[in-house]
């Protein structure tokens, strides 16, 4: 995940509380993605066709890589770089939604957790297509159009598994009875939210959360799934986490802490 | 003595897409411009796709090329805004493609557009007619919309029978 350091040109220009609001937010940006990339990338050699592997692989590196570049971006604020803010904090300091933390489960949980995930995202990044601050705004405008075959993607299967078989739609509820509380968990606002309406970095979490919810809902009725009615999951975002968080940093991290110093 | 942006574009003609290797960075369209500021050099680079791990060897080799004309302090920088898109890839990187058996991605229909006319996405449909790199037939399906990259699906061509690879549009 080397990078080249960045000049922090950004940074000048933003009062203080905006810049650590702004920091809050592309930390959480960024730990959703390469969290859920860690989580995908252990499908490699283990997905239940081989087309179903590539795809995992593929799709696990391009959230790794998001997740680079939002990191990249925070350092351009002065945030520490991305291989310090992936490998060297510790669980309480990370702001990602839970949802991307539990263990990968079976292939229906990880076919809906990458559904929900992918279609918050597409109504995140179109909206910060937009944003005020232009760094983010540029960097939306890419994502956006990669994400397009990750959407392809997840919403096949979501659509093929759903009534295929007793088992199949059986698995498929039970994934999205856990997933659905904790996928309201990535529109937990974050403290600074406020600040960053305000400014124009983002519109509110509440707004986005309905856009998603219309473009989900619709797709898990025709797959013949039951949308749960539950509390959200929050914590995340101010670095609440499950324990499952602590072990998947346990792995993750392992290699980077062995303090040998290993380079790709 | 300064160079010119020509001269550096020029040099960057060497430099390969690693998982590509006969397809220049510049017929690929991801050098968008070179600035000359003194002793200087700034380039703007764009990626196909973010997470692409070829990314950092290729901004490497640029910063080598140039410095191997005799810059001191060369600068990559990465562009998001406008993105990559097939468009920009020139006649003889879509030809090299096909040579090894990629096909190219459809050039999309808004050459020269304003930037306000790119669609948010790239659309699906633009996956529907692949013709094959083989034979040229577009009897030809979609077999995993990821592959051995990021920028690469699988197909497979009905009339010639051959899997193949083909670029992304993005």
């Amino acid at each position: 995940m080397a990078n080249p350091s960045r000049k922090s040109e950004a940074r000048e220009a933003l009062p203080d509380p905006l810049r650590e609001a702004l920091g809050a937010f592309l930390t959480a940006l960024a730990d959703d993605e390469v969290l859920l990339g860690h989580r995908d990338s252990e499908w490699v050699g283990h997905a239940p066709i081989l087309e179903a592997d590539i795809a995992m692989a593929s799709i696990a590196q391009d959230e790794i890589g998001h997740a680079v570049l939002w990191y990249t971006l925070l350092q351009e604020l002065g945030w520490p770089d991305p291989d310090r803010m992936a490998y060297f904090r510790d669980p309480p300091e990370f702001r990602n939604a839970t949802l991307v933390e539990l263990p990968r489960g079976d292939w229906a949980f990880t076919v809906v957790r990458q559904f929900l995930f992918d279609y918050a995202e597409k109504v995140r990044l179109e909206a910060l297509m937009a944003s005020a601050y232009p760094p983010l705004a540029e960097a939306a405008t890419k994502v956006r159009r990669e994400e397009t075959y990750h959407l392809m993607h997840s919403r096949a299967w979501v659509l093929r598994l759903g009534d295929a078989t007793e088992e199949s739609h059986r698995r498929m509820q039970a994934a999205l009875d856990l997933a659905w509380p904790h996928a309201l968990g990535l529109f937990e606002p974050l403290p600074q939210q406020a600040l960053l309406v305000e400014a124009g970095v983002k519109p509110p979490e509440a707004e986005l959360q309905s856009r998603w919810e219309a473009e989900v809902r619709p797709v898990l009725e025709a797959a013949t799934l039951r949308v749960p009615t539950g509390a959200p999951v929050y914590g995340g975002r101010v670095g609440r986490h499950t324990a499952h968080l602590s072990d998947l940093l346990a792995d993750f991290q392992k290699v980077a802490r062995s303090g040998l110093g290993e380079t790709w | 003595m300064a160079l010119t942006p020509e001269e550096i574009l020029a040099a960057l003609e060497a430099v390969k897409d690693p998982e590509i290797p006969t397809v220049s960075v510049v017929d690929l369209g991801l050098i968008y411009a070179v600035r000359v500021e003194g002793e200087a050099v700034e380039v703007d680079f764009a990626p196909t796709f973010v997470g692409c791990p070829a990314l950092v060897a290729m901004e490497r080799e640029i910063v080598e090329r140039v410095q191997a004309l005799g810059v001191r302090s060369v600068r990559v920088r990465r562009i998001y805004r406008p993105p990559w898109t097939p468009d920009r890839m020139n006649e003889r990187a879509r030809a090299a493609l096909r040579e090894l058996g990629i096909a190219p991605p459809p050039a999309a229909p808004v050459e020269g557009a304003p930037q306000a006319a790119l669609p948010l996405a790239p659309e699906p449909a633009a996956l529907e007619l692949v013709p094959c790199p083989f034979c040229g037939s577009t009897q030809t399906r979609m077999e995993n919309l990821f592959g051995p990259t990021s920028c690469r699906a699988l197909f497979y061509c009905q009339a010639c029978q051959q899997p193949f690879e083909a670029f992304k549009p993005v």
